[in-house]
Order: C-alpha cells, then structure tokens, then sequence
C-alpha cells in the first residue's frame, strides 16, 4: 500500500516536472536520449572525468613543469614531493621543501631527506621551458613550478631522474588518443565493408563474412605483435604511433563490420527501403539517408566499448617493448619501469601511470554502459 | 544434424590451410630473416661469420630458397610425416634445432594447467554470483558483483600480476616467479613437486581467473535479466511453479548459450592471454616462446604455434555450435 503510494506521488512528479512550464513537453529523439545517459550514475560519473583526461592530454605541456626527457639533476629515483600549506603569512601558500641525497651504506640506493630550513614556494603560472600548444602557437607558460634551485617530483622520478607527474601527463597524449585513431580508422573500415556485405548480400557477403571468420581465429596478441614487429625501429615517433594505430585498428574493423553487417541485413528488406528504392534513390542514398541513422546509436556504443580494447593493447605492446618506443612515450612504455617488481618495493610510485590506465578503462565502460542504455531510447 | 556438421569439417579445411599460409606471411612480415638478425648478433659479440658457415645454416634451415618453396615444404613434411619442423634456437640456445613439436610438448602440460585450472576457477565462481546478481537485482551483492566486474574489465592482466606480486614480495619476501623453485624445475614430478607447484600457481590463475570472471558475471547476469524478464517467466509463475524449479529449468538453462557458444575460444584465448602474464611471472608455458620466435623470426615455431592456436580456435567454433544445437533445440541450421 505504502509502495504504491510512493509510486504515484512519484508519477505525479514527473509529470507534474514534465508539464511544467507553457505546456505539455515535445521530447526530441536527441532529448530522450540525452535524459536516459544522465539517469545512468556511471556514465555521469565517466563523461567529466574523461572529458578533464583528454583536456589534460591536449593542453599536457602547459600542465607538465618539465619537458617529457629532461633529467633531474640529483634526483635519480625520488618519491613524490610533499607538499606542505602555510608559508609568508599566507596559510595556503603551497610550498616544498629542498630534498639532500644521500646513499644506503650497503645497498647504495638513494635515500632523501628533506631540509626543513629551505622552503621553496610552489609558484602558478610560471615560465618555463617553451613548448607549442597544437602546433600552432609557443607558450612558455606552465601551470606550476619551483625556484630553479630544487626539482617538484609530484609522482616521483624515475630510474634516469625524470619526472614522473610531467612524462604520466605527456604520454596521455599517445595513450588516449590511440583509441580514438583506432576507432576512426576501424569505422571507416567497419561502415565500408560491413555495409557493402550488408547490403548487397549473395556471394559479396559470403566471401566478407569467411574473411572476417579467418581474421578473428588468429590469435590477437601474436598477430599484434607480429605486425608490430614490422615497424622498423628507426621511425620517427610520428611514424610509429600511426602505424601502431593502423596495427590496433586491423583487428578492431571486424567487430564493426559484423554490426553493421547484421543491422543492414535487418532493414535492408524493410517497407520504406523498398519505397526509396522504388523511387529511384541510389544505393548509396538509401544507405546514408535511411539506413544509417537506423543504427547509429548503436554503432556509437560499439565503438566507445572499442576504445579500452585499444588503449590496452597500445599499453601492452608498449610494456613488452613492441609500440612506442623512446623517444615517443606512452603510458604502456612508463609501465616498463615496473618491470623489476623488487625494486618496486622501495618505488611504489612507479606504479602511478598504471593507475591513468585504470581509470580511463574504467569510465570508457562507464560511458559506454551509459550509452548502451540511453542508444534505444523508445525501449522501456 | 550430421550433414550440418559434415559440411562444416569440410569448410574447415581450406580455412585452416588458409590460416596455416596467413601465420607464415605474418611470420615473414618483420624485415630481414632470422639468418640476417643471426649473423647481426654475432657480429655485434665481435665474431666474425664466414662464408661457409652462413650458407650451411642457410642449407640446414632451408634459407635460401623462395618463400612459397619453404611454405610447401614444411606443410609436406607436416602433412606426410607430422614434422613442423625445427626451432631455430631462438628461445635460448637449450631448443636450438630441437623439433618445434617436442617444444611445444614439453610448454603444454604447465599451459593446459593453469588455462584449465583457471577456467574452472572462474565457472565455479562466476556462475553463481551471475544468477545471484541477476535474480537480486540491486542488492548489495549485486552492486558488488558489478564493482569487481568492472575492475577486473579495466585492470590489464600483465598489471595485475605486476601488482600481486609486488604486494606478495613485499609482505613475505617470496618471489613469485616461475611455477617451480630452483631444486624442483628439473625433477620429476612427485607429490612434493605438486606442493611446490601450489605455492605459485595461484598468482597465474588468480590474475587470469579474475579477468574471465569478470567479464563471466556481466554476460551471465545481463542474459539471464533479459530471461527473466520474459512472458514464459510471468506465466510459469502465475501457474505456481516454484520459484527455483522455475528459475533452473528455463531461464538459467537459455542463459547458458552464449557462454557455450564462445566455449571453444576458451584455449586460444587462454594462451593469448597468459602470454604476456607468463613473460611477466616467468612460467615456462607457450605465451613466451610464442613472443621470442615472432620476434627473432624463428619460422617454424612461430608458425606452427599460431597455427595450432588458430587452428583450435576453428575446431572450437565448430564445437560450440554444435552444442549449443543440441542444448538449444530452438536453433537450427539451414
């Protein structure tokens, strides 16, 4: 009784909110859609935080205080800096202090301590070291830095004194946007070849469909890393990132192709695709004016759950040595630090890029998840 | 039924001499062979390589001749004498010229354990917490079933296994590397090689076993939510069946087709996953001889062990499909 009490109070409420205003609400497709997504916790969660991820990528050279190869003087495996708040009257004047190195009497490994009688100021908007921002204009302008005399090591450095926080921040770049090339370059491929399969069907389609049979039976990984294997070292790193992209997408068109494959097949014999073909509308025409916008929801939900998969197969080649390599970084080629898990022990810190990795992964499938529900929006 | 099956055997012959040609192409995509890279590395030891020795390696391997000889020569000798050929050596000097079928012999027996090892592990464990999640929908349980779903989705397999056993490391000071320690690697197998192979094996089964159930929980959960939702469902219900005949009867049953359709992935991708979890917990399986011979252009190994896998990946296709026209009678092939 009490249950559907709630329920109709509920139901009032909506549509009381729905008829609010001059009068009752006309929801557009894009408006159904768009409310379903937001209903969706996750995704509401996933969308800013990817959204302030790939902001960090694209502007990762103003966040970054160093350049991504730039050794730290002195600071050969160094924890993260502390930062501590209150200094010249200000209480939120953030500051750290200078670090001394000294050396283990026995296993030599570097200790820092820090010198608590020499603050150094964390100053926004410093000059630093130029850059260009999309290859368009030359900044040398950074969100933050210290005095010249000490180094700010917000995730530590590494093995050959770099800082972490700049290089985690930069190889986002490569690591975040390889998903989308891939996806790019697959959907292209995808829409071509699975529509052509699709639509004309007969023997087109048998000969597509055993292709695609015969690409998804060879075992990923070794096919990855085969073709990897091909791209000759001395590539510049531009090179090498577009042929990894192009590596990452051979495998990813299939998944597509069978989508747009199975949705064609669906409504290709449907009424209103008789009635343009009757009209006289080319091939061509009924594909992009009718039959596309049937499943492009769909295909947007596809593609965002193929992201992840190419994010983590660029880290995984990258970690065994076979995607970027130096001087291109990513967040797979971070990764390979960790490899000497002992060392891993007094250097917790190198472990960092692997939490952006995790992250990303996670809310592309939030996202995902999200748009899955909000792609068929007249479904209850 | 028979004439289905029948048929497909038949296609899946020309598929596999397919594939078998497509995984030497691949193979032979890097540039140079594994003689060039060969004679680089001694060179760079400072040897110097003669004449001679190069062309008996290149006689011994059969080298010289043109891709498509080498190909049907090694499928000849596959197919009358089931020879696959020899190793170059590029797993370490101990499979130099050692036949490609007794490497992989000798890496099957720790592969098959932890794949199968590990898909038990996640059946037992995925299967109930999907039928639990999807028949408590929003409970507690549920959300949590979903948390780890995700995580495992979203946590590399090779950085899983970094993690566990930094964390192992730390806290016990045991490395867990390799499925033996040092005095049992080459012993033969007793009951204390047993206990000593427990000590370690759960680090490959716990990170391969976690990516699987994962993605287990979300296929069985969402399956059986769509199954339930169903008309069959309300009328069985309001015909009094009880609520667990009736659950374990249809729904659950209908829920268990996808997972017997991708059943026969399970090897291949077993190994394809392990591979890069084996390299980082150093396991004597196949995934990491599999990742030297690609990369030092060892041919005959490289090929044979992508044929094999795709090979299984084919046969398994085939068996799930007819199984699942035997589980499900609603599926018939035309």
């Amino acid at each position: 009784m009490a249950q559907a009490e709630t329920v109709r109070s509920s139901l009032a409420e909506s549509l009381a909110s729905e008829t609010a205003g001059d009068s009752i609400e006309y929801l557009s497709r894009g408006k159904l859609i768009r409310r379903r997504f937001w209903r969706h916790r996750l995704a509401r969660l996933g969308l800013p935080v990817l959204v302030a991820l790939y902001l960090m990528a694209i502007f990762a050279d103003f966040i970054a205080p160093y350049p991504a190869h730039t050794r730290l003087k002195g600071f050969k495996d160094a924890p993260p800096s502390v930062i501590h708040f209150g200094m010249d009257g200000n209480p939120f004047q953030p500051y750290i202090y200078a670090r001394e190195r000294s050396f283990h009497p026995k296993t030599f490994r570097e200790i820092y301590t820090e010198e608590e009688d020499e603050k150094y100021p964390i100053h926004f908007f410093v000059r630093g070291e130029p850059y260009w921002i999309m290859g368009l204009f030359k900044l040398d302008l950074h969100l933050f830095g210290v005095d010249e005399d000490t180094n700010i090591t917000l995730f530590g450095t590494d093995s050959v004194s770099r800082d972490l926080f700049s290089r985690t921040v930069i190889a986002a770049r490569v690591s975040l946007f390889v998903g989308l090339g891939g996806v790019a370059i697959s959907f292209v491929l995808g829409c071509l070849i699975g529509g052509v399969s699709g639509y004309f069907g007969g023997i087109i389609d048998e000969v597509i469909q055993r292709i695609i049979d015969l690409l998804i039976a060879i075992p990923t990984l070794p096919l990855f890393m085969a073709l990897s294997a091909a791209i000759p070292r001395e590539w510049p790193v531009a090179h090498t990132y577009f042929a990894i992209t192009m590596v990452l997408s051979i495998v990813g068109w299939t998944g597509l192709a069978r989508v747009v494959r199975g949705k064609l097949l669906s409504l290709r014999d449907l009424d209103f695709v008789v009635a343009s073909r009757l009209a006289g509308g080319s091939d061509l025409y009924i594909i992009w004016r009718h039959l596309l916008p049937n499943f492009a929801s769909h295909l947007i939900v596809t593609m965002t759950l193929a992201i992840p998969g190419m994010i983590l197969g660029e880290t995984a080649l990258s970690f065994i040595g076979l995607g970027m390599q130096e001087p291109g970084i990513s967040w797979g080629v971070l990764l390979e630090d960790t490899k000497n898990f002992g060392a891993l022990v007094h250097q917790p810190w190198k472990l960092i890029p692997a939490l952006f990795i995790i992250v990303t992964i996670l809310m592309f499938n939030f996202v995902g998840d999200g748009l899955r529900d909000a792609a068929d929006p007249y479904s209850l | 039924m028979l004439r289905i099956i029948v048929r497909r055997i038949f296609i899946l012959i020309p598929m596999l001499l397919l594939l078998s040609m497509i995984s030497f192409i691949i193979i032979q995509l890097p540039p140079g062979d594994y003689l060039s890279t060969y004679i680089l590395r001694l060179e760079s030891q400072g040897l110097v390589v003669d004449e001679s020795e190069i062309s008996r390696l290149e006689q011994r391997y059969g080298l010289g001749r043109p891709l498509y000889t080498q190909y049907f020569r090694w499928m000849r000798n596959f197919i009358v004498n089931g020879d696959l050929g020899r190793s170059f050596g590029s797993y370490g000097s101990s499979y130099d010229n050692k036949p490609v079928a007794d490497i992989i012999a000798e890496r099957l027996p720790a592969t098959m354990i932890i794949s199968i090892v590990s898909t038990i592990v996640v059946w037992a464990i995925a299967i109930p917490i999907g039928i639990y999640s999807a028949t408590h929908q929003y409970s507690l349980t549920d959300y949590l079933s979903i948390f780890i779903g995700f995580i495992g989705l979203a946590i590399p397999n090779f950085l899983f296994a970094i993690i566990i056993m930094w964390i192992v490391f730390a806290q016990t000071g045991h490395a867990v590397t390799g499925l033996f320690s040092l005095e049992f690697k080459h012993a033969p197998w007793s009951i204390a090689k047993v206990i000593d192979m427990l000590k370690n094996v759960w680090v490959p089964v716990l990170v391969l076993a976690t990516a699987g159930t994962a993605g287990l929980i979300r296929v069985m959960r969402a399956n059986l939510l769509d199954e339930l939702n169903k008309q069959y469902v309300v009328t069985a219900r309001a015909k009094g069946l009880s609520e667990r005949r009736l659950l374990w009867k249809y729904p659950v049953r209908i829920a268990f087709n996808p997972i017997f359709s991708t059943i026969g992935w399970l090897l291949p991708a077993m190994v394809g996953g392990e591979a890069l979890v084996s390299i980082v917990l150093n396991l004597q399986t196949i995934g990491p001889v599999l990742l030297t011979a690609v990369l030092r252009q060892d041919m005959y190994l490289a090929g044979s062990i992508i044929m094999i896998l795709s090979a299984l990946t084919l046969i398994g296709t085939l068996i799930s499909d007819i199984a699942l026209v035997w589980l499900d009678p609603r599926i018939r092939y035309d």
